[in-house]
């Protein structure tokens, strides 16, 4: 036990000394709440677009300003075509809005081909699309009006449709981005900076020396985990302060499944670290490997930005090995709806047999090199 | 000539520190190819495949023929259904499906009746975004069935006034728009952590200083540590756009001229910052997660995750040392839409500055490091 404590308080001194690992604890996850904050809004609400007039109808005046009042449109109106086609290319307009000669509400109804054209970048497939809908809706509303104020009458049609949003009414993407990123901040430090620290101590020949003392392989295993157990732990909590408190997060579930969740997750990413550390030994190689099989995968696989049911299916299978999947959902579920304990549980017992696998297989690899 | 034997050795030296250790070789390609391969499929905005649970209440036709359509439409390929309000929620919370839909048991009555039958649709809010996109299917299933109903009603049509159409990339293929910011990225990724390492494995190692008492000059070191790392990271990306360009057979409409001037100049910039990072680092570890708290930032906000005209706009002023924004929208310009030279440029003087700043300050800190 004793053996233990110092193995404990060695690897916290050395953590407590470096920069490095308090960067990647604390700073990190703060310029990523920051920048998830902040900066990443999926919903595109102020699309850059140009307008084109070809010629000037009474009728265009209407028009114009209802593009221009539209809250989701940023509108440039222009007269030549050419020089937004330009624009266009160099990326500083996702879309392009022609309004032809002749134009009137009359044209745009008989007109068969269509009377407004739009042009939209499609390299940005999502944001195009984004400019489809909203010039639809935009010049859609804008022909019903000017229809009415002719008195004619306007069917609003059979069907409507009634949406709501549950669990995050104002639509934020902040919302489930925050909790997301909790995932990547504790995939760092318990992959990366795991990985890293045990390979360091590899290619030094500190390890060997570790192993001809007295102390046994597990004692050295927990004497890593433990700090850095802690260290996952406390990052979660400074994440979860600013994500509720400073960006107004709702908080819906538990602590205590909040505090399973993430020690479940963690255990699992401190055993990859080891299990990657321990194979490559080698702190160039072992910073790649966890890259790849850790954080590339939490940011990617995890359903933290991109939906998982959308990815082809062989894709989709592969998520199910990465734990960060399911710490997302619980995650993302603990905010924002609940203890819906029926997922969590699953996710729980997905993580938990990922952690146990992990552990056995870094255990096997680092017992085996003492003996050689 | 002395001069520059002293410094071809030292490149030599570098790319076989590199290169001669296999494990290190397959690093450098595997990983790339791979994460091309996963990456690229993996990260879409699209939405396919959503699961539905359905609670049609309605006994009259209606009702019957938007469940059938809806169960027809290729974006939902699982639809469950219940026959209670309440059995709708744990399909919700345990995201067994995205949106639940409720037909009123009143529906097909108000239709006949000539006036409005309502749908209600509940969607997962923890996924907005895609939920925001499933609800506009729904609606417009059902929107089009109405207006089906109000012709053979004997209403007036509503006009397609509009035709709309998406330039340089016509089928709006994800892929299109993926492939080309990863090869990107994932030069970026390999670039700047070789280059990182380079001076920080020499330095927890102590054969920096024996580079330092060399008779190099500090600039030859500095040169010595940036051109193979150069080498490795143009390779690199050369590599990921061959693999884009042969295996996801994604166009190439630009020049590869302007192509490979455009990645030089990003190289270059990300080296800079590589070694600036390394500079400022003792250990390996502290280069490796400096890279990271420079890298997690640069991909999150260069426009691959979310638009960067979505920020706020002082964040958008301060992503103009982003290197990877300004790379993004070259290397896109450049496969789609034939990007001239003169706007290639306009993105590409940006990089030139970031080197032209982190490679002196970095080549500072060495010689600080010296006195």
């Amino acid at each position: 036990m004793k053996r233990l404590f110092a193995l404990i308080r060695k690897e916290t001194l050395q953590i407590v000394r470096d920069p490095s690992a308090i960067l990647i604890a604390f700073v990190l996850p703060l310029i990523l709440l920051f920048i998830f904050g902040y900066g990443v809004n999926l919903d595109s609400n102020r699309v850059k677009i140009g307008l084109v007039l070809e010629e000037q109808t009474p009728d265009i005046v209407s028009l114009v300003t209802a593009f221009t009042n539209s809250r989701f449109l940023d509108v440039t109106v222009g007269r030549d075509r050419r020089e937004f086609e330009d624009e266009l290319v160099a990326g500083r307009l996702r879309g392009i809005v022609v309004v032809p000669q002749d134009f009137s509400v009359r044209a745009a109804l008989e007109e068969e081909d269509g009377a407004v054209q739009v042009l939209a970048d499609g390299s940005e497939p999502n944001i195009a699309s984004f400019v489809h809908n909203y010039t639809r809706g935009v010049v859609q509303i804008w022909l019903t009006h000017q229809l009415r104020d002719r008195g004619e009458i306007v069917d609003d049609g059979a069907i409507t449709v009634e949406e709501r949003f549950w669990y995050n009414p104002e639509l934020k993407s902040r919302n489930f981005l925050l909790p997301g990123s909790i995932a990547i901040v504790m995939t760092l430090i318990g992959t990366l900076l795991t990985a890293l620290v045990v390979a360091r101590e590899w290619e030094r020949g500190t390890m060997e020396a570790l192993m001809a003392t007295p102390v046994s392989a597990g004692q050295i295993l927990l004497g890593k985990l433990i700090p850095y157990f802690f260290l996952g732990i406390g990052s979660m909590a400074l994440c979860w302060i600013v994500a509720v408190f400073w960006y107004e997060v709702p908080f819906r579930g538990s602590f205590v499944g909040l505090l399973a969740a993430a020690s479940i997750f963690l255990l699992g990413a401190l055993g990859q670290g080891l299990l990657i550390s321990s194979a490559s030994k080698d702190q160039f190689v072992a910073s790649q490997a966890a890259i790849m099989s850790a954080f590339l995968p939490a940011f990617m696989l995890s359903g933290f930005i991109f939906e998982i049911a959308s990815m082809p299916e062989p894709i989709r299978m592969l998520t199910y090995v990465f734990p960060a999947r399911y710490f997302v959902t619980s995650l993302q579920t603990l905010f924002l709806t609940g203890n819906v304990w029926s997922l969590l549980f699953d996710c729980l017992l997905a993580m938990t047999v990922i952690a146990l696998v992990l552990f056995l297989a870094a255990a096997g690899k680092t017992s085996k090199r003492l003996d050689t | 000539m002395i001069f520059r034997g002293r410094l071809v050795a030292l490149i030599v030296k570098e790319l076989l520190l590199l290169l001669r250790d296999p494990r290190g070789r397959v690093v450098l390609i595997a990983p790339p190819i791979l994460q091309l391969l996963i990456f690229s499929f993996a990260a879409t905005l699209e939405v396919k495949n959503v699961s539905l649970v359905v609670y049609n209440q309605d006994s009259g036709s209606h009702g019957a023929e938007i469940v059938h359509r809806l169960s027809g439409s290729r974006t939902f390929t699982d639809i469950a259904f219940v026959d209670s309000v309440s059995a709708l929620r744990p399909y919700i919370d345990e995201q067994r499906a995205m949106a639940a839909v409720h037909v009123p048991g009143d529906f097909s009555r108000d239709i006949e009746s000539g006036g409005q039958g309502s749908l209600q649709v509940i969607l997962d809010g923890r996924r907005s975004n895609a939920a925001q996109i499933v609800n506009g299917y729904i609606t417009q299933l059902a929107t089009g069935y109405g207006q089906e109903l109000q012709l053979s009603r004997g209403a007036a049509a509503s006009p397609a006034v509009i035709t709309d159409r998406s330039w340089f990339n016509e089928n709006l293929l994800y892929l299109w728009f993926t492939v080309p910011s990863l090869v990107a990225i994932l030069a970026m990724l390999v670039t700047v952590i070789v280059t990182a390492l380079s001076v920080a494995r020499e330095r927890e190692l102590g054969t920096f200083e024996q580079l330092l008492v060399s008779p190099l000059m500090p600039h030859e070191i500095l040169i010595g540590k940036t051109v193979p790392a150069m080498l490795i990271g143009f390779a690199e990306g050369l590599l990921i756009f061959l693999a884009a360009t042969l295996l996801f057979g994604i166009p190439f409409t630009g020049s590869f001229g302007l192509l490979v001037l455009s990645l030089l100049a990003f190289i270059g910039s990300i080296v800079g910052v590589g070694l600036f990072t390394s500079s400022l680092s003792k250990t390996q570890q502290q280069a490796i997660l400096g890279t990271f708290v420079f890298m997690v930032p640069a991909i999150t906000l260069s426009g691959y995750a979310a638009p960067v005209e979505n920020m706020p706009e002082w964040l958008q002023l301060a992503n103009e040392i982003n290197p990877l924004k300004h790379f993004l929208i070259t290397i896109k310009g450049l496969f789609l839409k034939d990007m001239p030279a003169v706007e290639v440029w306009s993105n590409t003087w940006p990089l030139l500055v970031i080197s032209a700043v982190t490679l002196p300050v970095a080549g500072w800190m060495f010689r600080r490091r010296l006195e």
